[in-house]
């Protein structure tokens, strides 16, 4: 456990220390969502209704751009050899990277997601319930793309591989997420398109890291 | 014996690296691995740590299958592979994490300790790769050219170290082209 805990304070640690980088994606969420009233228009009612699309596509977009570093850093300068060797299954070395990936960008988000709703004039009913979304959401995000970096590991243009290959596993969570901010909208009970998402990171929590964990290896290999 | 290597093949792409091969190493042991370039000596030193992959044979610890629980394989490993694996924006305590303190001494790097690595000389952040094998407490040494960008005062210490890890019944395997402080180290020819 707490090797476990030591790789993730770790990789914390070096966020910080790479400020510029950990703050990238967070800028570029609230600029995408920026854009968004200037290409549609400035029309109040037009933004409210949009306002929860717009977020989760941002959002999604945001966590997608520091996946392609999750371990290729590591994997670049021999640390994933370490970790692999650190005694630890090769499945919790990569629920320790989500977990991180998800305290340093999926958090982050999450509390910049309410300042951004405001701005685009979201319905404050909704902005609760997007942002209960968001939170297995954003979770969901880290778990398949840590699935996502860790396959393309070691592969030429990998970078350009993983929004292929993980967007489509995050539509189901992009869709719920969305439906549950829509029927708060409409006033209608939003708890069931809340619950999928809960039940999507019931079964991603095991199976990513599994999966992911079997990625790493083959990529040292 | 410690560890036993019985008649491993190992093959990348299409090609036979090596193999079949079997060699075995004593508690307190040392093995050279040498060959000239591509004979698979890191190759065998990946497949030793459980990172490689074998096509045929089984490598054993203690009479037990390496591969069978590769984590707890990987807690007995310490291995130091061409790359230092240090982060430029963590000091050299910091990258050693748990036991620094002993890595540190053992390379003489104390009165580097909070430095940022990014300021390290290549000979340095190679000090404190083999720093970390002191800290990681583990039974086996895979060593690929460990010496490299050493100078002479941090080969001897070196030397120290081995010597010391094998006093205590610890394995060494080493695959290098430059002479090693590893006294009455078995040859293990590949190629």
């Amino acid at each position: 456990m707490s090797l476990f805990f030591s790789i993730v304070g770790r990789d914390l640690r070096l966020s910080l220390r790479h400020g510029a980088d950990t703050l990238a994606a967070l800028l570029f969420f609230v600029i995408t969502a920026a854009l968004f009233p200037l290409a549609i228009g400035p029309a109040p009612e037009t933004l409210a209704r949009l306002a929860p699309g717009i977020i989760w596509v941002c959002a999604l977009l945001a966590a997608l751009l520091p996946l392609d570093r999750l371990f290729g850093a590591d994997f670049d300068d021999g640390t994933l050899d370490q970790l692999l060797l650190a005694g630890l299954p090769s499945a919790l070395v990569a629920l320790a990277k989500a977990l991180s990936h998800w305290l340093v960008t999926g958090v982050p988000l999450l509390l910049v997601a309410a300042p951004v709703g405001l701005m685009l004039n979201i319905d404050p009913d909704t902005l609760p319930v997007l942002l209960l979304g968001l939170l297995p959401g954003t979770a969901l995000l880290s778990l398949f793309g840590s699935l996502g970096a860790a396959l393309v590991l070691g592969a030429r243009r990998g970078g350009v591989l993983l929004p292929l290959l993980v967007l489509p596993l995050a539509a189901p969570v992009l869709i719920f997420g969305v439906a549950a901010a829509d029927a708060t909208a409409i006033s209608q009970d939003p708890t069931a398109p809340l619950l999928f998402l809960a039940a999507l990171f019931a079964g991603a929590l095991p199976l990513c890291p599994l999966a992911a964990g079997a990625g790493l290896r083959s990529a040292a290999e | 014996m410690a560890l036993e290597i019985d008649r491993i093949v190992a093959v990348r792409g299409e090609r036979v690296v090596f193999g079949p091969l079997s060699h075995c190493v004593a508690q307190g042991g040392a093995a050279l691995l040498v060959g000239p370039n591509g004979s698979g000596k890191s190759t065998l030193l990946r497949i030793l740590a459980g990172l490689g992959r074998i096509e045929a044979g089984a490598v054993r610890w203690m009479g037990e299958d390496t591969l069978a629980d590769r984590a707890a394989h990987g807690a007995r490993v310490a291995y130091v592979g061409h790359l230092d694996a240090v982060k430029p924006a963590l000091t050299a305590r910091e990258n050693l994490g748990a036991g620094a303190e002993a890595g540190l001494a053992a390379m003489a790097l104390d009165h580097l300790a909070d430095e940022p690595v990014r300021f390290f000389s290549a000979g340095q952040k190679r000090r404190l790769a083999l720093a970390r094998l002191v800290c990681r407490e583990a039974a086996i040494w895979l060593l690929d050219e460990p010496t490299l960008g050493l100078d002479t005062a941090s080969v001897a210490r070196f030397g120290d170290m081995l010597a010391r890890h094998r006093a205590a019944g610890g394995v060494v395997l080493a695959a290098t082209h430059l002479p090693l402080p590893l006294p009455d180290a078995m040859e293990l020819r590949l190629g």
